[in-house]
């Protein structure tokens, strides 16, 4: 027996307005529930200033290559980055809390794009990334930050570190989907975090480290969209006193990017088709 | 046109079958019950009817459409609602609803038109523009059944929609499902409490450890009991010899739950009139006596040989529970 129906498939349009009205109800969370926006904020601006204090004073005075002016100068641009990863495990446990409240089961019977639970949430965590690098920088400028380069190149590098967190975000979106448990994806999010982003160039410069870390830590995704940030970020005589090539740096950040987005999110949409199978 | 068609459901999670061969049919225009205790498989057929699951075997039609070859048709047709009241605290009820309307592929201003009926239907509207948060448990549900309702399904599945409500938000519940109905909605609800059965459905499937057991109207499911019982109400001490009088009576041991045995009343008046004076020549004094029809619990008893689990099971006093000999 075969099904006489022609079957219905969503227009672009239609996903679109999905994605979009996923999108709108993740972030009215965090508009109504204001608690949410104010921890997701003080954590990262406790870092930047923890960081720009206790280690600072040492950092400059060892003069590495961080010899560039202040440690704020070397600090925000990893900084930043470190912030928007640890920021994107919000989209892991935010899936979490919504398959526990069922309202999961809800969005899959419904008639709409597969995707849109999914890129909803990523784009409303990216969203939220935003707001939280636009304060990071303005309490940076606070205590001693200053555009080395212009707007134009801070713009780009902001740019830079949001699109990278929108891929880590499709990994945790990878990871609470497939955890499934919010408390158990709180710690597990940040597993493959610290290695990554404490074994790279967000607050030191690599070359202190012993050689098999520092083979690691040169080349992986946080040190070099960090470093690709510092880029734009650093007066151009520190760039290149430094020696970083800034278009080589942007562009491998943009591969590593596309390349974790390309892998994870037809990964994360896996996932989500077969949750409960 | 059928509304559900399923032929051998089976669904494994690893070793354990929650579905082992579910075969059951209706037709569009009525309410089809799903009764059966906790972890009874309910809630998986349900999901896998509204392709949230995908069988292990078998096949499952909703409004003629396979739920595995074409899930989008299939979630056109439907809406699902159910024990988690699926509805975001931090939103207002309308927007809620609204939201679930934008999903379903309405426009805007369908989405608006139509939240605006059905939360007058389900008696929101006075909280309609307050945060889910501020509502009651009761009024949860009821803004999840609208937001179930609000795509016009053809086939309304609601898993145990009055699972953990409170008494009075149980019968406001009843009361909307009913006018649902009225309006000509398909539904297929799942339950564990027997009275939610008997008074919404139309059709009632038995479901115990993956297998229906039974089905049938209300009426058919009782008579499968030969008609009425009697039941008596034992004194603390008497339940054993009570039994001992009814035994030969029925012909069969009477099921005994906490302090009330009960026995098929195959000749009606006469055998409580044979009760009576049995009992009265063995000198026991029940506390109550009555002929009467049997009620779903039965029916659930003699099937499966344990009580309904839930609200209805919980109230009786804890005894030693009987088996029925003639399954």
């Amino acid at each position: 027996m075969t099904t006489t129906q022609p079957r219905p498939k969503l227009t672009i349009s239609q996903k679109l307005t999905h994605t979009r009205v996923i999108t709108k109800r993740n972030l009215l969370r965090n508009v109504r529930i204001p608690q949410l926006l104010v921890f997701a904020t003080i954590q990262p601006v406790m870092f930047l200033i923890l960081f720009n204090y206790v280690f600072g004073g040492a950092i400059t005075q060892g003069g590495p290559a961080a010899a560039v002016g202040d440690y704020i100068n070397w600090l925000i641009p990893g900084i930043l980055v470190q912030s928007a990863v640890f920021g994107s495990t919000q989209t892991a446990v935010g899936l979490t809390e919504d398959l526990r409240a069922g309202v999961i089961d809800r969005f899959r019977s419904l008639p709409m794009a597969r995707s849109a639970v999914l890129t909803g949430r990523t784009n409303a965590d990216t969203t939220r990334n935003l707001w939280v690098l636009g304060l990071m920088l303005a309490v940076g400028y606070l205590i001693g930050w200053r555009f080395g380069q212009g707007f134009l190149r801070v713009a780009l590098a902001v740019l830079l570190v949001l699109f990278f967190a929108y891929a880590m975000s499709w990994v945790m979106a990878c990871m609470g989907l497939a955890i499934k448990d919010t408390e158990a994806v709180q710690v597990a999010g940040f597993l493959p975090i610290f290695p990554l982003v404490f074994a790279s160039s967000v607050f030191v410069p690599t070359d202190t480290m012993p050689d098999w870390l520092q083979a690691f830590a040169e080349n992986q995704p946080i040190t070099i969209i960090s470093n690709a940030v510092r880029s734009l970020m650093l007066p151009e005589q520190a760039v290149e006193f430094i020696g970083f090539n800034q278009s080589e740096l942007i562009w491998q950040s943009l591969a590593w990017t596309a390349g974790i987005i390309l892998v994870f999110a037809p990964l994360a949409i896996r996932l989500y088709r077969r949750i409960s199978d | 046109m059928l509304a559900v068609q399923t032929h051998e459901i089976t669904k494994h999670f690893g070793e354990v079958r929650a579905l082992d061969g579910v075969s059951l049919q209706f037709e569009q225009g009525i309410v089809y019950g799903l009764l059966g205790p906790n972890g009874a498989g309910k809630t998986t057929l349900i999901r896998i009817l509204a392709t949230l699951s995908r069988p292990t075997s078998g096949t499952a039609r909703v409004a003629g459409i396979d739920v595995v070859d074409d899930p989008m048709a299939v979630r056109n047709r439907i809406g699902l609602g159910g024990q988690f009241a699926a509805v975001d605290d931090y939103q207002t009820g309308r927007e809620n609803v609204e939201m679930v309307g934008r999903l379903y592929n309405l426009s805007a201003n369908e989405s608006r038109k139509r939240a605006d009926e059905v939360l007058e239907r389900i008696r929101l509207t006075d909280a309609a523009d307050r945060p889910v948060k501020t509502y009651s448990g009761g009024m949860k549900r009821r803004l999840d059944l609208a937001a179930s309702m609000i795509g016009r399904p053809e086939i309304l599945f609601l898993d145990e929609p009055t699972t953990g409500v409170d008494p009075g938000s149980r019968l406001d519940l009843w009361d909307l499902i009913e006018d649902l109905v009225e309006a000509g909605t398909t539904l297929l609800l799942t339950t564990q409490y027997l009275d939610e059965a008997d008074r919404l459905a139309d059709r009632i499937g038995v479901i115990d450890h993956g297998k229906l057991i039974a089905e049938g109207t209300s009426t058919e499911l009782k008579n499968r009991l030969g008609g009425d019982v009697v039941e008596i109400h034992a004194l603390d001490g008497d339940i054993d010899s009570s039994a001992a009088v009814l035994t030969p009576i029925a012909g069969e041991e009477p099921v005994i739950q906490g302090q009330s045995l009960t026995i098929p009343a195959l000749r009606g008046v006469d055998t409580l009139t044979q009760v009576v004076r049995g009992l009265d020549e063995a000198g026991i004094r029940p506390e109550d006596i009555a002929l009467r029809k049997p009620t779903l619990d039965d029916v659930f008893l003699a099937l499966t040989g344990r009580v309904a689990e839930g609200e209805d099971a919980e109230a009786r006093p804890t005894g030693p529970r009987g088996r029925r000999g003639g399954r």
